[in-house]
């Protein structure tokens, strides 16, 4: 078992025609992903990447049974595209897109308290149940198999971690990146729920970064509801305050709200250990499952 | 990220949109601001231009009670240097004589995922202070953003915080219209602060923050044309913007170079955890081409308080080889490296970027760890000389 993705995910790709969409369809049709279709308006009747294009989700859907969507569409008509795939059913949209106007997913948010349908993203690298099938741009190469749930507010750092969990020859059950937007579908607290029931997940981190007060809501989360061992990371530590350091949802407050510290002292008082590197991290999660 | 309107652009804007806002013109130099001040009528406020918070306290806005005191006004703020940021442009504006301060804004609340109106009674300071200290000042309105802002919403908002009866009327539209232009605008924050109200109850716009979403720039063709106006920070910041850089200039002196913003916070972190200090945050973002990495090397040598550069890569869209021919690229341009400079490459194409990489001008270093710590001490060879 594993959550969210596994080898029976049937995949359409929205924007499969595009440079990154193509490239990526590909890249994941490698590593195993069944890609099953794609979406792109006007473009109804070709293939790419070796899969039939349908003009709109609900074809993908009525002839190929797709049942979860990546979303590679440039940013202006992102939050259209993720209408699209919210009202067509699916059991999970992945958004990998960067720059969607936070207006959009404004809406999104409205829609998504209204649908059965699961958003990852936007601005994320996606998901992995390494093994089996990624959905996004996550490098498969670095992942192995195993019982290490991760969940992260960022790409690269992701890979980071990854690496050093691998390279210590603990495998992942499943990585998801959460996002760095301001507004994103699936949160920590949704990610947590989802390990802490998931059978073969032994071990969970958590990477979350400044900004916001999602990772002091997850570590109320964990206190009360979440028996699998956690460890943590926070990036940003030293970012001054009222400087946004890349993602738009990275900012410490003038007033102080959405400090490394705040967060840090959080989890630690909901009984997590956070790393002060990387490597300290894969170092909790190897006692954990020693 | 934002786009911060100057006080005098997001008053326009305001106006334009039917909110009351003070006499006002734009002046560059002394004897404009003279004539504006003698024309609008004395007393008159002359306001620094720049986007720094605390104007006043920090001697950017003066009140002038005739020509004499506004040409030395206009001679102390014009050019000056304002917590890093250089006066260009004063805002010349007629002095409003009120009774009261109010505090009405729009922004997004990004816990809940939906807009939130916010009306105090204590305008005129640091609204964030007040939430901190007495959050019961404020009251919150959120907003549904498929309908927008219902009128009887902002009522709701106004008489909650306890606006004067006589006003509440005229607030709530200012109010309602506020929301309004955060909504067709793309607005971020959206604020007057404070907002005045007059012995006979009339209701204007002191002053006017309008801050924008950057990533819906291309829907608000004339908010763009205002951005290059709107255009501040340090030398260094602006060439950033330039190269379309995630860049942040700090006070220390390891240069930090790398893909991912969670990554690149990091990196940050571990220099500081290994006893340096940061210079800077610098993002290239995913996918960056070769010329992409050889800018960034010249965004950081432009800091003349770095000692030492740390460029660290994981490459899941971005390639190991674009990354070595860039740094190549820039360092073989100099006829002697002017700082050292530390590479660790992971992810994607590694293997590839190691062979291109030209071992000679750089160290390399196989862990993220290993890379931070070797930097920090670079760093503090270099300093010491």
């Amino acid at each position: 078992m594993s959550v969210l993705v596994d080898d029976d995910t049937r995949v359409v790709v929205q924007g499969i025609t595009g440079g990154e969409g193509k490239f990526h369809a590909e890249q994941m049709m490698e590593y195993g992903t069944n890609v099953v279709a794609g979406a792109v308006p006007g473009k109804g009747g070709q293939e790419a990447a070796g899969v039939p294009v349908y003009d709109t989700v609900h074809e993908a859907v009525e002839e190929e049974n797709a049942d979860t969507s990546v979303i590679f569409v440039p940013p202006a008509f992102a939050g259209d595209a993720i209408f699209e795939a919210l009202d067509t059913d699916l059991d999970l949209a992945v958004a990998i897109t960067e720059g969607i106007p936070t207006q959009d997913m404004a809406k999104v948010n409205k829609r998504l308290s209204e649908t059965d349908t699961r958003l990852v993203g936007p601005n994320c690298p996606g998901l992995i149940t390494p093994g089996e099938a990624k959905l996004g741009i996550l490098p498969g190469n670095i992942f192995a198999e195993g019982n290490v749930g991760l969940v992260s507010r960022s790409g690269t750092l992701t890979y980071q971690v990854v690496d050093n969990l691998t390279e210590r020859g603990l495998g992942q059950s499943t990585a998801i990146g959460i996002g760095g937007d301001p507004i994103i579908g699936t949160n920590f607290i949704d990610a947590l729920e989802l390990f802490e029931n998931d059978l073969e997940t032994d071990a969970i981190v958590m990477c979350g970064e400044i900004g916001g007060e999602d990772e002091e809501q997850a570590a109320a989360y964990i206190d009360e509801h979440v028996d699998t061992p956690v460890a943590g990371f926070i990036a940003g530590r030293t970012a001054p305050p009222g400087k946004r350091m890349g993602h738009a949802g990275a900012i410490v407050s003038g007033s102080g709200t959405g400090t490394a510290e705040s967060k840090i002292s959080a989890l630690n008082d909901a009984g997590v250990p956070v790393g002060d590197t990387p490597e300290e991290v894969a170092d909790h999660i190897e006692e954990f499952l020693a | 990220m934002d786009m911060r309107l100057h006080e005098y652009q997001a008053k326009e804007v305001f106006a334009d949109a039917g909110i009351p806002t003070p006499a006002s013109q734009l002046a560059s130099d002394v004897d404009g601001v003279v004539d504006a001040a003698d024309e609008i009528g004395y007393p008159v406020a002359v306001k620094a231009q720049v986007h720094v918070g605390g104007r006043g306290k920090a001697g950017g806005i003066k009140l002038v009670e005739n020509s004499e005191e506004a040409r030395e006004a206009a001679d102390s703020i014009l050019g000056m240097d304002l917590k890093g940021y250089h006066v260009d442009q004063v805002l010349v504006e007629e002095a409003v004589d009120f009774t009261n301060e109010l505090y009405v804004g729009i922004t997004m609340d990004r816990g809940e995922g939906k807009p939130v109106a916010m009306v105090s009674t204590k305008g005129g300071v640091n609204i964030e202070e007040v939430a901190e200290e007495d959050p019961d000042a404020i009251a919150r309105e959120h907003i549904d953003p498929s309908f927008g802002m219902h009128p009887y919403q902002a009522r709701k908002a106004v008489y909650d915080a306890g606006v004067d009866r006589a006003v509440a009327r005229d607030v709530s539209s200012i109010l309602k219209t506020l929301y309004d232009l955060w909504e067709s605008k793309d607005g971020s924050d959206v604020e007057i602060n404070p907002l005045m109200i007059t012995d006979d109850d009339e209701v204007i716009a002191a002053d006017a923050v309008m801050n924008v979403d950057e990533d819906a720039l291309f829907r608000h063709p004339d908010l763009e044309e205002m951005e290059e106006e709107a255009a501040g920070g340090d030398e260094l910041e602006r060439k950033a913007d330039e190269y379309d850089f995630d860049y942040v200039r700090l006070s220390g002196n390891v240069g930090i170079i790398g893909n991912g913003a969670g990554l690149v916070m990091t990196t940050l972190d571990l220099v500081d955890h290994y006893g340096g200090e940061p210079a800077n945050f610098l993002d290239v973002g995913g996918g960056a081409k070769a010329e992409r990495i050889a800018n960034a090397l010249d965004m950081v040598f432009s800091d003349e308080n770095v000692d030492a550069v740390v460029f660290n890569i994981f490459g899941g869209i971005t390639r190991g080889d674009e990354v070595a021919r860039g740094i190549n690229e820039a360092l073989e341009a100099f006829d002697e490296i002017p700082k050292p400079v530390v590479v660790r490459l992971a992810g994607t194409n590694w293997e590839e970027g190691m062979e291109i990489l030209n071992e000679d001008l750089v160290t390399v270093e196989q862990t993220l760890e290993d890379a931070v710590e070797r930097t920090v001490e670079y760093a503090e060879e270099v300093n010491e000389q």
